[in-house]
């Protein structure tokens, strides 16, 4: 796999015995010897820890943490301004015509803005940020730390058993922890569904550090293909997938990410690219709306399966954008747009897999519970 | 036990010949979770596409190793893809079929053949 990048668990993931494959520009565990069905049950039942490092960590820095924060919501519909100190947000940079570039996270670490991109969108995202801030306030990518995921029900007991102010941690909170002698930025987040936490630890130190959570009868290392079934079954975006420069947060149905103070009338309203649009949206409707689905049956209906309004209707209605086997469902799930007017939930849609219609039910997202210590 | 190219395995049972694929494809395919078979007494042509199988990774077709009739399918294997993982020679048994030309049996591998195949 030349010219792929390597992440500073690469040693420990071929020790583990994973099953290697490209992933944005990465050379990335897809899977253990576990396998992805067990490795996503272990995960909701007990812990799993994920490498995350090919995400971009970015630190917006300016005179004080409201610089940083106002030159960010110049690009980003979210209020980043009221954001407390030490607690961490859910974001997206938008475009002209009110699309989404790339989906983020990010928090307020007192006087500066830490920032978490996709991979694939990690030079676009910084080049966007640097164009707009700079000089005034510097746009820094974080190349010198690693990023780990610790999530699902034992991630709390895990981690605190390392440094115990992890237990004082709420959703969303983010905190600098002492493990095995290193500074670790955490925030108690995710992307699975489960309670757990997102860690940035110093390249050298990474591998120390998911060795010793790894010793932990509890946890066991999970690969991307577990990582994709628990968010879908969580209900949660995949970037480039899901959302992308064409879906506009209200067909994404990602307005509750946009704050009152910036919507229409709000103090901070507009200000950011597209915010016409997407504020129309936000009031009149959108033409499409992404919706969660539940094929009957049991044969997952996948990214690209046309939707329809009826058994033999002419033309689609939709598609979808991810879907699967959901391993704690049981039993297939997906997401994708439809046209507005079909999104309504418990509607029967069609999806054509192999040339054959079958239905479909429009449900609720997640596809299981999320269990986020609030 | 024979083997195909495309990771079947057929063991021959009175006159007919119970079909499967290997423990190397189930491991690469990874956890199999939808498999739809073909109905008994359907006249199948060698390399038809009559086996459809997902795994939480993607769908693959599976082909009539021979020409023949389906005369048996494994309902059980429908309920629980899982058993191709768990016992792909034994228990996860696809379907069984009348060979029309039993001659094709002799252009397929011996497990030294496909155990060479997949090294």
């Amino acid at each position: 796999m030349a010219d792929l990048k390597r992440t500073p668990l690469h040693a420990l993931h071929v020790s583990l015995g994973a099953k290697m494959v490209p992933f944005a520009g990465y050379e990335m565990p897809v899977q253990y010897p576990l396998g992805v069905m067990k490795e996503h049950i272990h995960t909701r039942a007990k812990a799993g820890l994920f490498d995350v490092s090919h995400m971009g960590q970015v630190v917006v820095k300016g005179a004080s943490y409201e610089a940083a924060a106002a030159g960010l919501e110049t690009l980003i519909p979210v209020d980043i301004l009221g954001l407390g100190e030490n607690r961490q947000r859910y974001g997206f940079f938008t475009n002209d015509a009110g699309g989404i570039e790339d989906d983020l996270m990010l928090a307020n670490r007192g006087d500066e803005v830490f920032v978490v991109v996709n991979a694939a969108c990690k030079p676009a995202d910084i080049a966007r940020m640097k164009a707009a801030l700079e000089p005034a306030v510097t746009v820094t990518e974080i190349t010198d730390r690693a990023l780990i995921a610790l999530q699902g029900p034992a991630a709390e007991t895990v981690l605190s058993a390392i440094d115990a102010r992890a237990a004082e941690m709420s959703f969303m909170d983010v905190a600098t922890l002492n493990l095995n002698g290193v500074e670790a930025w955490v925030s108690r987040s995710g992307y699975t569904g489960e309670d757990g936490y997102e860690i940035s630890i110093p390249n050298v130190a990474a591998e120390g550090i998911a060795r010793t959570l790894l010793e932990h009868p509890d946890v066991e290392a999970i690969g991307l293909g577990a990582r994709d079934s628990l968010r879908l079954e969580g209900g949660l975006c995949l970037y480039g997938h899901d959302i992308d420069p064409s879906t506009t947060p209200a067909e994404a149905a990602l307005t509750w990410a946009i704050q009152k103070v910036r919507r229409k009338g709000g103090a901070r309203e507009l200000g950011f690219p597209g915010a016409q649009k997407i504020v129309d949206q936000m009031v009149n409707g959108a033409p499409r709306k992404r919706v969660g689905l539940l094929p009957e049956g049991r044969a997952p209906m996948r990214e690209g399966v046309e939707l329809f309004a009826s058994a033999d209707a002419g033309d689609p209605i939709g598609k979808i954008t991810s879907g699967g086997f959901g391993p704690t469902v049981g039993g297939p799930v997906a997401m994708g747009y439809v046209t507005s007017e079909y999104a309504a939930l418990g509607a029967t849609i069609y999806g054509e897999l192999r040339g054959k219609r079958q239905p479909l039910t429009i449900a609720k997202m997640p596809f299981t519970p999320a269990n986020f210590k609030r | 036990m024979k083997y195909t190219e495309e990771h079947e395995w057929l063991r021959a049972e009175g006159d007919v010949y119970v079909v499967g694929i290997t423990e190397h494809a189930t491991t690469q395919l990874g956890d199999l979770v939808f498999v739809e078979l073909p109905e008994v007494g359907a006249t199948v042509t060698k390399d038809d596409e009559i086996v459809v199988i997902e795994s939480v990774k993607a769908a693959s077709d599976i082909l009539a190793p021979i020409d023949g009739e389906i005369t048996e399918i494994n309902e059980a294997l429908v309920e629980d893809p899982s058993m191709a993982n768990s016992d792909a020679t034994g228990d996860g048994w696809f379907f069984k079929i009348k060979a029309s030309d039993p001659s094709q049996l002799d252009e397929m591998l011996d497990e030294a053949g496909y155990n060479a195949l997949i090294a």
